[in-house]
């Protein structure tokens, strides 16, 4: 039907398979999300310490340099679960702050708008819906997180020779278990906060309030009734000790690793559920 | 013919409220009105249909497909215009209905093509690259209906369409829904308040109340029957004149003050009521086809 026919046509054309059709939300909302300039210069800043890294990676294997600048190579910070383990802190901060900065705009502005009837009227199903908008915030959160510690265990593979990458292949999987933990855990918070808060902000605010609150109140508790289950509602704390335990590194958590674990399972479980009570095509009140 | 939508003994609770009780019902019409006063269970219907309730007893089928087995399919052949306000603000109109035909299944492509017609076909052409946070209401209106049929569903499901619009933008709105009917390709199933919107646009009309059917009409068949309820005024001496009708075989009776309203037998020519008033003298002063308007079948069933 040419524009200028204005009478009404029904479409007869071809359709698409049903399962991609969750990337679709995820590729209208990574168009509006980059509309944003201080999220493409925040992206760019998030990858200056990986850069960082690679640059010490390179030039610690680079011994006529070492000589220029009288340094002793064997005096420089090994590559090792501790070098992975403060890899993993830093880029684990920037995801929280880049989450508390993506994640509030993907579901709210749907619920505050009221499209959720829009997308469930047609064949695309309130999972699809949760894996379109998720899948986005994982991808962002890979780039900065996973995929750059990946990146360097390659570097220093490839330079310290098969050997060393064959010993320490725990490493690699470690970094990209922990950092993937951690920004699942991250994106479910963010969806289920934005989706129970209308206002980008105050879900934003949340997203940063619920790791400081909760930083705050398990050192309360911990000092008050000298335990140190106070950790257990410490985030940082949790997702540390798994990092620890993951890249062979005491970092001096007092948490179990059995007990941390449990407690990010509870809370994705708890997200999903808040998730699956409020994305629906209408509100149910009460 | 198929039904296109078919309720058995559809119940739906909220809690342990029946919204909606035992309806049983085919319809089959190309423009389908729901009505009803607030609270008497058309949005629920309607939220049954598409699957957003789940039926506590009961069936409800479209195009023969049980909402609780084919939703998938369902939704694929129908388009939903919400009552309230439902879009997203910071995007433009053109990218908003691409994105949902997309969704619907149309690929990328011809869906941003379905989205340039739908948009202009619907009058929001000059305006489709603006962000719809920016819209007026009436055209927040058109852009739902633009996403409602960018994929070409088999029934398209209105809700209020004309809630909120000026008349002209009405008139627009109410000109649309006929020329979707006309075009024959889709079924409508239109729920408003608006009696006349109805009235003007729908073939067959579901009258609800407290979750019950009251009132089933086909308006069609209704039109055509009230061709033979004439009403007519007169003026001068019109004794005799309901006599003489009924001798034609009316059925004829006074109304007062020289109204006589009569039932036409099959095969009655108008012009014999002219030739048996001329013969006495009179003055035909009105002579008009008297029908139950909507809002008479309206009140009516209200008070059933």
């Amino acid at each position: 039907m040419a524009v200028y026919k204005r009478s009404y046509k029904s479409y007869t054309g071809a359709h698409t398979a049903t399962w991609p059709r969750f990337l679709i939300l995820a590729r209208y909302s990574y168009a509006r999300l980059f509309q944003s300039k201080f999220l493409v210069l925040f992206m760019a800043v998030c990858l200056f310490y990986p850069l960082g890294c690679a640059a010490f990676i390179y030039l610690s294997h680079n011994l006529s340099f070492l000589e220029t600048l009288n340094v002793d190579g064997a005096q420089l910070p090994h590559i090792d679960g501790r070098f992975f383990y403060v890899f993993c802190t830093v880029q684990g901060a920037f995801a929280y702050l880049l989450t508390a900065f993506v994640g509030p705009s993907l579901v709210s502005p749907d619920l505050a708008n009221g499209a959720m009837p829009l997308y469930f009227s047609r064949p695309f199903s309130r999972t699809e819906y949760v894996a379109g908008k998720m899948i986005l915030l994982l991808f962002l959160l890979s780039l900065i997180t996973w995929i750059p510690g990946s990146v360097l265990y390659g570097i220093q593979a490839s330079l310290a020779g098969w050997d060393w990458a064959k010993d320490n292949f725990w490493m690699e999987r470690s970094v990209v278990l922990g950092c993937f933990v951690w920004i699942t855990v991250l994106s479910l918070i963010a969806l289920a906060l934005s989706a129970w808060v209308k206002w980008k902000v105050i879900a934003g605010a949340l997203v940063l309030g619920v790791f400081f609150a909760g930083a705050g109140f398990g050192a309360a508790i911990n000092s008050v009734m000298r335990t140190h289950y106070g950790g257990l509602i410490d985030l940082t704390q949790v997702v540390h000790t798994i990092w620890s335990d993951l890249l062979r590194y005491d970092s001096g958590a007092r948490l179990t690793v059995g007990e941390a674990w449990t407690v990010l399972i509870v809370i994705c479980v708890a997200c999903l559920w808040l998730l699956a009570k409020r994305v629906r095509p209408f509100e149910v009140v009460k | 013919m198929e039904p296109v939508i078919e309720l058995a003994g559809l119940s739906v609770r909220f809690g342990k409220r029946e919204i909606l009780k035992n309806l049983t019902v085919a319809l089959s019409g190309r423009i389908i009105g729901l009505l009803g006063p607030n609270g008497a269970g058309k949005s629920t219907l309607i939220q049954t249909l598409l699957g957003f309730c789940p039926a506590f007893s009961g069936t409800a089928k479209i195009f023969g497909h049980d909402t609780k087995r084919d939703m998938r399919r369902i939704r694929g052949l129908v388009g939903y215009m919400p009552e309230n306000d439902s879009f997203i603000a910071n995007m433009s109109a053109v990218s908003f209905v691409r994105m949902m035909g997309e969704l619907s299944g149309l690929p990328a492509e011809a869906a941003l093509e379905r989205a340039h017609e739908v948009l202009f076909y619907v009058g929001l052409g000059e305006a489709r690259y603006r962000p719809l946070g920016t819209y007026s209401l009436g055209m927040k209106q058109m852009a739902k209906l633009a996403q409602a049929i960018v994929h070409g569903p088999k029934l398209l499901i209105l809700d209020e369409p004309t809630n909120g619009l000026d008349p002209s933008a009405r008139q627009r709105m109410v000109r649309l829904i006929r020329e979707m009917k006309d075009s024959g390709e889709m079924h409508i199933l239109l729920c408003s308040h608006l009696l006349r919107d109805v009235e003007e646009t729908c073939e067959e009309v579901l009258i609800l109340k407290q979750g019950n059917i009251v009132h089933y009409a086909n308006l069609e068949k209704e039109r055509r029957a009230n061709k033979r309820f004439v009403e007519i005024e007169t003026a001068g001496n019109d004794a005799g004149l309901a006599e003489a009708l009924s001798g034609l075989g009316c059925e004829c009776s006074a109304a007062g003050a020289g109204r006589f309203k009569m039932v036409l037998p099959d095969g009655f020519e108008l012009r014999e009521i002219y030739r048996v008033a001329a013969a006495r003298d009179l003055q035909l002063r009105r002579l008009n086809y008297r029908r139950d308007t909507l809002e008479d079948i309206f009140m009516k069933a209200m008070e059933a």
